[in-house]
């Protein structure tokens, strides 16, 4: 048996066999299918979860390497100000990537309050959105508290 | 009544006569040019929240109760014959429960004629186990000799289909009789649709009847494709999709994995996923092909173009279709001569498909870019030389446009394109700046048949049915506006059930900039039946004549100032509902129904690196009636974004020996991010097609990624000098065309005068 912690609520799961990613664990065990798996490989940011706050790619991370840390995913930020701020700026178009988007941002804002636009282009790089929502990305990041 | 209409049906340029049934009056006069109250006002997607809190249930997100999944065996060799295939090693595997090979499923292949081909399938409890089990399956090849240069096959004579050759005039005398000729090579590569959401279907057996949950662009289209296959009546084919991932042209079909699941669901008895990979995506999806362009240009001194030759060869790959890459010369300018001739090289490489404006993307930016040599030899300005080439009428069969208003577009591009001098002055060290601008046409007239109802209950609340699908593109929000708009109700009163062949009516596929042209006069036809229905009702209820009636924000008003919630007639009905029906007429009679547009780009180039920023885009399209600003502007800006990815950093790169693919992950394969993003400006004339339906809405979908390229490569020019005429501009090719120019500088300076 393995316990998690994933947004605030402890979780038991059957002892996951070795090798299992956070996000097979998440999507298949837990059934929070909000963290989204494109391409499987950590290179496009969709599955983004917090650990202890911190964005993570939780395609590349092992499940029994988190045992003891505060897993947050976008279940557990579905009522932050950044879910309200991405429909109002249209910050998505297909959706896919968007749960993985506001995952980081969230984490961004958190670690910065005071943003400017070069620095949520750095930090959020890794995400990738192949319809180019990007620059509502970038206008919901940096309107988010209004 | 039913009326039955012989109507002229156009995709792509391609015209085939059909007919089309439209119930009741689909003569509705167009609203009045500019905003209504709904339609024409910016809104926020309807189903933002869900996708945005992950609770939207992709065709990745589905389960289904004993789902087994499927892995695909891929071939490893460009061409080779599978000598042994044996798949019990497989099947020996705990928790494996099927294996299929080529005998059992018409789209495995004994003969892989590409990298990737699917040659065998397995199924089992976990998709983990299911790869496992791909490692058991032996197999041996034999390889043989793949055929990968373009060139090469076409002196072969390995094509898809006949050279195509199209004339007008006498294109030998005009460019005899040309005060300039300009030719030039131009070369693009082959780019991938890369969508977030990966190809993939989830199948059972329901009864009688085949369930197909896939992510796709086409939902009738995949279930007459299956129905076909199968030989089942089409209605025992349910297809749903409810969300959907992206598609950008490749997902219009079942492709191999709905057929893969589907033979293994048969095989086992339970339903499947097949959801390919990343990687898998990289090499079986499709592709928006490579191109070779050999194109001259024949004008008089003061610009008008007399002459336009092009030999275009396509790197189709191994299955697929030869697309338009002659179309933007044949089309864009009045040059009345004009040849082009077309080969379609079959080639040992991944079929291509589809991909935002196949064929226009990579000829414009030929056509384009030769333009601008032209205008510099000409010493012209190059916004300049496309106004005097303007097209009156459609010189290909002579009709004339339902509205084109490309010289409003140059009108409006002028303050962008004034910037120029004071770009270049901006030039510092080997940071040199540049403008550069392209035009661009491409259909998105839509056009039947496509059906819609409306269903109005007695809390005066109502719900568009129809079973289109929303790619991503907004659509579902658009046609809420558009049901709103027409009967009268806020926009949080409208919602729209779509996704599902067995819940709604027949709608169009979500491709060829189409959905909201053929969509949206069908879902309002279906709006109007069902306000006539309401005002009819009103009228008995209150004794007042139906012609002082009407419906307004959420109201039945009378002309006499009464007015009543329009609960209270719909209340009428208790828990019942009034519905309308509607129907997407046929598209003018003998008229070319196009788009247009231009972009400006503002580029630096590092002289000494090569790297290329692209730092503004301006983008100014005539696309007819705008429905959501917000959402229209949005799919402008990643049109762009993805025209950037195309021209600087994407390509997927083949080993020229062996013929596979060497960028399969998202970190080989270089997508734009929010780092490459420029400042962009997006003006859309919303000018109504007064010609075309009851909407004079045209698509937006794919014109906004046509002349991107064209745009940057020729500020390339204006920043450096030099010419480049191959894609994607890396650093290599950057200085290799710095380097060109330098050479032909130094040889003008040398040269006698």
């Amino acid at each position: 048996m393995l316990e998690l912690r994933v947004n605030g609520v402890v979780r038991e799961i059957a002892e996951p066999p070795v090798g299992r990613t956070l996000a097979e664990t998440l999507r298949d065990d837990l059934g929070l299918t909000g963290t989204k798996l494109a391409c499987g490989e950590g290179h496009c940011g969709a599955c983004t979860v917090q650990l202890d706050g911190v964005p993570v790619l939780s395609c590349i991370t092992l499940v029994h390497t988190v045992a003891e840390r505060e897993v947050t995913t976008i279940e557990g930020l579905r009522d932050h100000p950044l879910v309200d701020a991405f429909v109002r700026a249209d910050a998505l178009q297909c959706g896919f990537c968007t749960p993985g988007q506001i995952v980081s941002a969230a984490a961004l804002v958190e670690a910065e309050p005071e943003l400017t636009r070069e620095r949520v282009r750095h930090a959020m790089a890794g995400n990738l959105c192949r319809c180019g929502a990007y620059p509502r990305i970038e206008e919901a990041v940096l309107t988010w508290r209004d | 009544m039913a009326r039955l209409i012989r109507t002229e049906k156009e995709v792509e340029g391609r015209y085939t006569e059909q007919w089309i049934v439209v119930e009741g009056d689909d003569a509705i006069d167009q609203w009045p040019e500019g905003p209504g109250k709904v339609v024409g006002q910016p809104a926020p997607r309807q189903d933002g929240h869900q996708r945005a809190r992950g609770q939207a249930q992709f065709t990745a997100d589905l389960q289904l109760p004993g789902l087994l999944h499927a892995a695909v065996l891929r071939s490893r060799h460009a061409h080779a014959r599978v000598t042994k295939l044996d798949l019990s090693g497989a099947l020996e595997l705990p928790g494996v429960l099927g294996a299929i090979g080529p005998e059992d499923c018409h789209v495995l292949q004994t003969e892989p004629g590409f990298h990737g081909a699917p040659i065998a399938a397995v199924a089992a409890e976990s998709f983990s186990r299911a790869r496992e089990a791909l490692a058991r399956i032996e197999i041996e090849y034999e390889e043989l000799e793949p055929l990968l240069d373009p060139e090469e096959a076409v002196r072969r004579g390995s094509l898809h289909d006949e050279p195509r050759r199209y004339e007008r005039g006498d294109v030998d005398a005009a460019l005899a009789g040309a005060d300039v000729v300009v030719e030039a090579e131009y070369r693009t590569q082959t780019v991938l649709h890369n969508s977030m959401e990966t190809h993939q279907s989830l199948v059972r057996w329901e009864g009688d009847t085949l369930e197909v949950y896939i992510s796709t662009q086409f939902i009738w289209g995949v279930r007459d494709s299956i129905s076909q296959q199968l030989d089942l009546p089409p209605d025992r084919v349910r297809v749903v999709c409810n969300y959907m991932g992206g598609g950008f042209g490749s997902k219009n079909g079942p492709g191999d994995y709905t057929y893969i699941a589907i033979a293994l669901a048969d095989r086992t008895g339970r339903p499947v996923r097949c959801a390919l990979t990343r990687r898998e995506e990289n090499l079986a999806t499709g592709n928006r092909n490579a191109t070779i362009q050999r194109i001259r240009a024949g004008a008089r001194s003061d610009g008008t173009l007399v002459a336009l030759d092009g030999e275009f060869v396509n790197a189709v790959g191994w299955a697929g279709w030869s697309g338009p890459t002659y179309g933007p010369m044949e089309m864009l300018y009045a040059c009345e001569n004009l040849r082009t001739l077309t080969h379609g090289a079959k080639l040992n490489l991944p079929p291509n498909a589809a991909f935002r404006a196949p064929g226009f993307v990579e000829g414009t930016f030929g056509l384009e870019c030769l333009l601008d040599e032209l205008a510099a030899r000409l010493e012209l300005d190059p916004l300049e030389l496309r106004r005097r080439n303007h097209a009156d009428a459609d010189l290909v069969d002579g009709r004339p446009f339902s509205s084109k208003n490309l010289l409003e577009c140059y009108r409006r591009a002028d303050p962008h394109w004034a910037r120029r001098e004071e770009v270049r002055r901006r030039s510092e060290g080997p940071i040199r700046r540049g403008t550069g601008l392209a035009s661009q046409i491409w259909y998105g007239g839509g056009g039947p048949p496509s059906y819609a109802g409306v269903r109005v209950g007695s809390d005066g609340y109502a719900t568009v049915l129809t079973a289109m699908q929303d790619i991503g593109t907004g659509t579902r929000t658009a046609m809420a506006q558009i049901a709103a708009e027409e009967l009268g109700l806020p926009l949080d009163r409208v919602r729209v059930s779509l996704g599902d062949s067995a819940r709604g009516t027949y709608a169009s596929v979500s491709a060829g900039s189409s959905t909201t042209p053929s969509m949206g006069p069908a879902v309002r036809a279906a709006a109007a039946d069902a306000a006539r229905q309401i005002v009819e009702i009103a009228a008995q209820r209150y004794h007042l004549e139906v012609r002082v009636l009407s419906l307004q924000d959420g109201r039945v008003v009378s002309a006499d100032g009464g007015s009543w919630p329009l609960e209270e007639v719909t209340g009428l009905l208790e828990d019942a509902q009034i519905t309308g029906k509607g129907a997407r007429g046929p598209n003018p009679t003998g008229m070319r129904v196009l788009t247009f547009g231009i972009q400006v780009a503002e580029v630096a180039v590092d002289v000494e690196t090569g790297e290329v920023r692209v730092e503004r885009i301006a983008a100014i399209h005539d696309v007819g009636r705008v429905i959501n600003p917000l959402g229209a502007q949005s799919q402008v800006e990643g049109g762009i974004i993805q025209g950037i990815g195309h021209t600087l950093s994407e390509e997927r790169l083949v080993d020229p020996r062996r013929g596979t693919v060497l960028t399969q992950t998202l970190d080989a394969y270089k997508l734009p991010t929010i780092a490459d993003v420029p400042e962009m400006a997006v003006e859309l004339l919303d000018i109504p097609d007064e010609h075309l339906t009851n909407l004079g809405s045209k698509g937006l979908g794919e014109p906004p990624i046509v002349p991107t390229a064209a745009a940057i490569v020729n500020a390339i020019r204006d920043a450096t000098g030099a010419d480049v005429r191959s894609l994607p501009v890396t650093r290599e090719e950057m200085l290799r065309a710095l380097a060109e120019a330098r050479e032909r500088e130094k040889k003008l300076a040398a040269a006698p005068a």
